[in-house]
């Protein structure tokens, strides 16, 4: 009989309930809890660098890793993997030891604090905070001084170049990032992970898409991936931050980003595709099993792996864009248009559509992200018929001087 | 028991990191050091059960201002040889001070803290309602725009920063040239 409650407890995804029923200790449940998701998030890490590489290769018409591990090349992460741990580390000469050994340990914790407060199924969640959102943010920018302590500490001027870069594009992409994430948590009067799911019945990325693609935009340039990958551009600083690191060291830089790029895409289809709920089936019981968890976990899972798949097909497909271009975009076009949003949805959720039933309210303020988003491409429009925006950039123009002149 | 165990180890790492930002020579290593103290209170804020409180304090503290001050310090002074006297001649003056305040703080908290043994207090205690807890962040946002509570310092507040912003976007401004002017 104890098998089978265990067996039913592990389908349902309440083991930790049923160890608390035969008399286990909080704090071993909570330790279970705590490795599993680190652990659980660490190994799919290494399939989605075998996939990453496997469909950018497909994508650029190449065949990538088919040689360890059968026909599709499954294993090859494995072998890097034990490549890198075999690897020596070597810290260069002057480096500030304190800091350059801490930037790598902190930006994996950073990574994988975040991970607390994401509902993966109905009931399981790491812990549901009343301020979830809040607490991600926090963490997220939290992880931006391990850039400054890893470039810093390398005693290296590409190093620092790369740190100085990575933390101007953190900071700044923050800012229409927690406006675009602002809508959201207006609609759904919350900002714990799990309010916000459920109150998903429309899901948000229908009911206000500009702010799901603001949001999709910044946590591109977060985890600096292609077309914002100017923080570790091979041809310019050669590898920026992490340059002076080797093995292991190296391996926990590339594990958090790949953890980072697997959270946002978490985050994304939390907050705008619904999380794990799908028309109902993540409540489903079949007899007397509550099988609904367990649904709800394989919805959600591939609702991040299809926005995971989204962040590949961009970074095999776009050209990285340059400094100037990544600071305008931003501060001249992504903040001003977030700051538009979150008033217009706020003045028309509050005024307009206090008493309006749910579809309703979705329709009129799915028009209304439609109409500010198509304002503003024909204002961009106008402008730049007028030449009022600079289409030769300075930098050219200062380039060309430089040269007329010599 | 746990609880009280848990803040003075949290207190006695804050503190030392705190003695460390105004001890140490290397500017950059103060700087983490202050970005530790922080940490140390935001923790503090966790067990006082705000949370709110605790995540402003990661997000405005350790991911804006000390960002700032290391960016400042990169960009003012000989970065990797930044070897600093660790005391100016206001060192008298500022350990007068600092000391002079303690000894007031000391005294407010002597003087109107309730002073029945900890036993004593603890039985008269009522618990937290969750509710309050679990309400805390609705409570806090209704209450800054709430004409009977703190919508005037709110309001105050933000456009002082409005000033501010503005003012530091106008100093930052680069001069035009006399011919272009």
């Amino acid at each position: 009989m104890d098998i089978m409650e265990l067996l039913r407890s592990l389908i349902e995804l309440n083991l930790g309930e049923y160890l608390l029923s035969v008399g286990t200790a909080t704090w071993i449940v909570d330790l279970i809890g705590v490795m599993t998701l680190a652990t659980v998030c660490m190994i799919l890490v290494i399939f989605l660098i075998w996939l990453e590489r496997k469909v950018i290769a497909r994508m650029q018409d190449r065949i990538g890793p088919n040689r360890v591990g059968g026909k599709y090349g499954l294993l090859q992460p494995v072998s890097d993997a034990t490549k890198l741990l075999s690897k020596e580390l070597i810290t260069p000469a002057g480096a500030d030891r304190i800091p350059y050994n801490l930037a790598p340990i902190l930006i994996v914790v950073a990574s994988l604090l975040t991970w607390a407060v994401i509902p993966v199924a109905p009931g399981v969640v790491g812990v549901d905070l009343n301020i979830g959102v809040f607490y991600i943010l926090a963490i997220s920018s939290v992880s931006v001084v391990t850039f400054l302590l890893a470039g810093w500490g390398s005693n290296n001027k590409y190093a620092l170049l790369g740190a100085f870069r990575a933390v101007a594009q953190m900071v700044s992409y923050e800012v229409p990032m927690i406006v675009a994430l602002l809508v959201p948590i207006l609609l759904a009067r919350s900002m714990s992970t799990v309010d916000i799911v459920e109150a998903q019945g429309i899901p948000f990325i229908i009911v206000v898409p500009l702010s799901a693609l603001i949001f999709f935009i910044s946590a591109l340039a977060e985890t600096g991936r292609t077309p914002f990958d100017l923080l570790e551009a091979d041809s310019e600083i050669v590898a920026g931050f992490h340059i002076e690191y080797s093995g292991m060291k190296f391996a926990m830089f590339f594990l958090a980003e790949f953890l980072g790029t697997l959270f946002m895409s978490a985050f994304f289809v939390v907050i705008y595709l619904g999380g794990y709920r799908f028309f109902g089936l993540e409540n489903l019981t079949i007899g007397h099993l509550h099988i609904g968890p367990l649904l709800g976990f394989i919805v959600f899972s591939t609702k991040v792996f299809l926005v995971y798949f989204v962040f590949i097909w961009i970074r095999a497909t776009l050209p990285r864009v340059r400094v100037d271009q990544l600071l305008d975009f931003n501060w001249k076009f992504l903040v001003p248009l977030s700051l538009v949003l979150l008033l217009t949805v706020a003045v028309m959720d509050k005024l307009f559509l206090a008493d309006a039933n749910a579809v309703t309210k979705a329709a009129v303020l799915m028009v209304t992200n439609i109409v500010v988003g198509w304002v503003t491409i024909e204002i961009l429009r106008w402008r730049d018929r007028d030449g009022e925006t600079a289409v030769v950039p300075d930098v050219v123009d200062d380039a060309h001087e430089a040269v007329a002149a010599h | 028991m746990f609880e009280q165990v848990f803040f003075i180890f949290v207190a006695v790492v804050t503190l030392g990191f705190a003695l460390i930002v105004v001890t140490n020579k290397n500017l950059f290593h103060a700087a983490l050091a202050l970005m530790g103290t922080f940490l140390g209170v935001a923790i503090i804020y966790v067990t006082l059960g705000a949370g709110f409180l605790a995540m402003a304090q990661l997000l405005v503290y350790i991911g804006a201002i000390s960002i700032l001050i290391i960016f400042a310090i990169m960009m003012t002074r000989h970065m990797m040889s930044a070897e600093e006297a660790a005391f100016n001649s206001q060192a008298g003056l500022s350990l007068f001070t600092a000391v002079a305040f303690f000894v007031l703080v000391a005294y407010v908290f002597i003087s109107y803290w309730p002073t029945t043994p900890a036993d004593a207090m603890l039985a008269t205690m009522t618990p937290v309602d969750p509710a309050i807890l679990e309400n805390s962040v609705v409570a806090l946002g209704q209450s800054f725009v709430s004409p009977n509570a703190y919508v005037l310092p709110f309001e105050v507040a933000s456009v002082m920063l409005l000033a501010a912003l503005v003012g530091s976007i106008f100093i930052a401004k680069p001069r035009l040239k006399e011919d272009e002017a």
